[in-house]
């Protein structure tokens, strides 16, 4: 039985070897480009806390929105065969039905920011309700069900709260969005391992990965196999509704404001692209979070690590796609495929079993 | 030769990977003819048509069009020898006009003169008396006219070889004489038509000759007239009916009187017509009948594969609902799909999580098992079903065909089924797999499960089952048990009409 142990770790880390090469080669690009890159030093924010500072700091705390919506977007994306492309529209609606509920209290209380979180998930989750009916219910293309929230999001979080950049500050918000006093770990990056852990423990408590996987792959037989497609993937948009909202309220007490022109600006397609560059089949079937979030955070990095080598801002996109289309042709099934020709070349028996038992 | 030929196939071979599809068969259609090309599932056919049509290349073998030898190596070559296909799925644009389907594909060079060519339109669709305007919208069709479209599109292309492949399967009956009266009539033109169905009234009603294959081989051509309907049952079960009669009797293993486990009476799906059947505990019963005779869409409606549309059900005695999957899995049915492929395996998951995925879906979404729990249970009938397979992990989508029957087989016994339902276990599978699942069906009838069982093979079907149903055009024409289990029978209910 130590053979098929074996395997089943090689085939379960196969996913994420091109994300982790990808990420181990920016790391040495940096590290030979410049080492003070990674220099971490500990400063002391305007509230007198320390908090710890440094480029890497920085990359794995402004990754944290992308992190935890692409985690939402792995889900739809393996239930669907399709991707959501109005996280960020629907993270504006959110956002705005968050400060909205805020301010009909009297002051900004605990109890307030909880009110304005249960309302601002709830909110989210009804617009994913709305995509997730088009795309299970009508069975219309994931992208044109989403492109309607995606065009009109940001016009629906206006008219939500009217005044273009509503101001929202506390003390409570500014420890989400920033650090809490005597950490000085940036608090998203919690949020992040929240998150994580909470969609693990989803996974361990409820069938949610192995339907999902199952009506990704074969919806008819699912079917029949007494699994509702329908039903599952309406629950892989409550969940990227749920990460939306999370994302929405970080993005907000980051910056103390919000502006539904800017939260979560774009945040969809590099979604997409941190579910893609994560090795998850973006047609559906099986997936791996941990691949999405490793996408994000190379993103991320791919962005500060162009921004530290001073590259102008209108370039930096340019500079990010060359980057990306390394990455996603490397991941891709013809390469993929070659790669593991070669490499049953170099060991004779190596990789041979993974496939061809008859 | 003689000199009305058109087409004369000789010794064709194909192999797939070694399986020989087709052994040295040959077929000959002649000017102005319709030929019924028959066989039962595995047998061919398809393999002949797209050899024919260039979809695959022949490993050995001539074909000679009017006399001429045709290398046939694409679509493209089949059609300029003038070999047309006309698909069951209409493989033309549905959003295009009439007169566009017609000459799509056949432009030459940029400038296109419309006029002209819906004018030549009208004209054809008018001397084939097909029921369509140049300019409509090909969708707004009937699916029956779309199909005269496209035969009238390969008439207009000079074709000489005209390949019907289950023109009918769904038409209704009216459309169906609308198409048969423009085959006859194509025929007086001259064009040698392959009709390539499984409705055996169908066949009689139009051809002029069948050519018979079974298992990759020819059986035989046959002047339609002089092969009576039970004959050519029997030819394409692989039988010869003088046999018949002194065959052997299987063993018949009753299941007594014991208490009925489940009753189904009108039902229907939109797959199915109004019927009704019941199956007692521990018995093994079987759905029979030709290819698309109705056999698997009955037992998928017992399923709620389909949806149901009405009728009683009783399970035990009660009434249940049953319109969907999950509510026949809960009152104690379960199902293995004829199409493994499609319907059965989840591909790209593991052998451990196809095994124990029904199970795991009546437990409810809320009591996931643990890891261990599923190892242990995938363990188990791997070993209990000898299933072949490097680990528990590996992808179900990379074992044998037998294996993977076996592992959704494996998955169905883990839910402890009071009622299984299997279409076709055995299809696709070598001879060993076979035996074992056949010997397996008789054991878990001794453990008081009752069990349809859906096999092309009527000696398989004999050696298990105690109760056939018999099905012809959609229909339940029959049910035999006791004496009248024997294959001379069942052909002849099959057949039906003469003897």
């Amino acid at each position: 039985m130590s053979v098929p142990v074996k395997r089943k770790k090689a085939s379960g880390l196969s996913q994420l070897i091109i994300p982790l090469v990808a990420l181990g080669l920016l790391l040495l690009f940096n590290l030979i480009r410049d080492p003070g890159f990674y220099s971490v030093s500990i400063a002391v924010n305007n509230a007198g806390n320390p908090v710890l500072s440094g480029n890497m700091i920085s990359i794995i705390d402004s990754a944290s929105e992308l992190a935890i919506i692409a985690m939402g977007m792995t889900l739809v994306t393996a239930a669907c065969g399709g991707q959501d492309i109005s996280v960020g529209a629907v993270g504006a609606i959110a956002g705005a039905v968050f400060v909205k509920v805020v301010f009909a209290f009297e002051s900004i209380t605990a109890g307030a920011l909880l009110a304005g979180l249960a309302a601002c998930i709830l909110g989210a989750v009804l617009f994913k309700l709305f995509n997730g009916t088009l795309v299970a219910v009508f069975r219309i293309q994931p992208m044109i069900a989403t492109l309607i929230l995606y065009s009109c999001g940001r016009s629906i979080a206006y008219w939500i709260n009217g005044d273009a950049t509503p101001q929202i500050s506390s003390p409570i918000l500014s420890a989400v969005g920033m650090t809490i006093p005597g950490i000085p770990v940036p608090t998203p990056i919690f949020l992040v391992i929240l998150t994580g852990l909470l969609m693990m423990l989803l996974f361990r408590v409820t069938n949610t990965r192995l339907y999902t996987q199952t009506v990704g792959i074969n919806q008819g037989a699912a079917r029949l196999n007494g699994i509702n497609p329908v039903r599952i993937k309406l629950l892989s948009f409550v969940l990227l509704g749920v990460c939306v909202a999370v994302a929405a309220v970080i993005g907000i007490a980051r910056l103390g404001n919000l502006s539904h022109k800017t939260i979560l600006a774009d945040i969809e397609m590099d979604a997409i692209l941190a579910v893609a560059i994560g090795g998850n089949n973006l047609g559906g079937g099986r997936f791996r979070l941990s691949g999405s979030i490793l996408g994000a955070y190379i993103i991320q990095m791919l962005t500060t690590t162009l921004y530290a080598m001073n590259v102008a801002t209108v370039n930096v996109k340019a500079y990010k796609a060359i980057v990306i289309i390394v990455i996603v042709v490397a991941g891709s099934p013809v390469v993929k495929a070659r790669l593991s020709a070669l490499l049953n070349r170099v060991r004779p028996g190596g990789a041979a079993g993974l496939r061809g038992v008859s | 030769m003689q000199n009305n030929e058109v087409l004369r196939m000789r010794g064709i071979c194909k192999s797939f990977l070694g399986v020989r599809a087709l052994n040295n068969v040959d077929f000959t259609l002649r000017k102005g003819e319709i030929h019924a090309l028959m066989g039962e599932n595995g047998a061919g056919k398809s393999t002949l048509i797209k050899v024919l049509t260039g979809v695959y290349e022949k490993d050995g073998g001539s074909i000679t069009v009017e006399g001429k030898d045709a290398h046939i190596r694409s679509p493209q070559d089949a059609q300029k020898a003038g070999i047309s296909t006309v698909y069951q799925e209409i493989t033309l644009c549905p959003n295009l006009t009439v007169a566009e389907n017609m000459f799509i594909g056949r432009t030459k060079g940029a400038l296109v003169n419309w006029k002209e060519r819906e004018k030549r339109t009208a004209e054809i669709l008018d001397s084939l008396g097909i029921p369509a305007r140049p300019r409509q919208e090909l969708s707004g069709c009937s699916l029956a006219v779309q199909q005269m479209v496209a035969i009238a599109r390969a008439v207009d292309m000079q074709c000489k070889v005209l390949i019907l492949d289950e023109p009918t399967s769904s038409l209704d009956e009216k459309e169906v004489e609308m198409l048969f009266g423009l085959m006859r009539d194509l025929k007086s033109r001259g064009v040698g038509i392959i009709f390539v169905t499984h409705f055996l009234e169908q066949v009689y009603a139009v051809s002029d000759r069948i050519t018979v294959l079974r298992n990759g081989e020819l059986v035989g051509e046959y002047v339609a007239e002089e092969l009576p309907q039970v004959e050519l049952v029997a030819k394409m079960m692989g039988k010869d009916l003088k046999d018949l009669a002194d065959l052997e009797q299987v063993g018949v293993k009753n299941a007594g009187e014991k208490d009925m486990v489940y009753e189904a009476e009108n039902l229907s799906s939109t797959e199915a017509r109004p019927f009704g059947f019941h199956i007692r505990r521990g018995e093994v019963n079987g759905f029979t009948g030709l290819l698309g005779s109705g056999r698997s869409e009955s037992v998928r409606a017992v399923f709620g594969a389909d949806r149901v549309t009405g009728g009683t059900v009783k399970m035990n005695g009660k009434s249940v609902r049953i319109t969907n999957p999950h509510e026949a899995m809960k009152a104690g049915i379960g199902y293995l799909p004829e199409d493994r492929k499609r319907d059965g395996i989840i591909a790209d998951l593991s052998v451990r999580e196809n095994i124990i995925l029904a199970l795991q879906v009546m437990r409810g979404f809320f009591h996931p098992m643990s890891r261990k729990e599923m190892e242990q249970f995938a363990d188990e009938y791997i070993k209990a079903l000898q299933i072949k397979t490097a680990s528990q992990e590996t992808p179900v989508g990379s074992l044998s065909g037998g294996n993977q029957q076996k592992v959704i087989l494996a998955r169905w016994l883990l839910t402890h089924p009071e009622y299984l339902i299997l279409d076709e276990p055995t299809r696709g599978i070598d001879v060993g797999t076979k035996l074992e699942i056949q010997k397996l069906v008789l054991k878990l009838a001794e453990d008081d499960v009752s069990v349809t069982f859906i096999s092309s093979e009527i000696e398989e079907m004999l050696r298990v089952c105690s109760r056939l149903i018999v099905m012809r055009d959609r229909k339940i024409v029959g049910e035999l048990t006791g004496d009248d289990l024997t294959q001379a029978t069942v052909m002849k209910t099959i057949a039906g009409g003469e003897q």
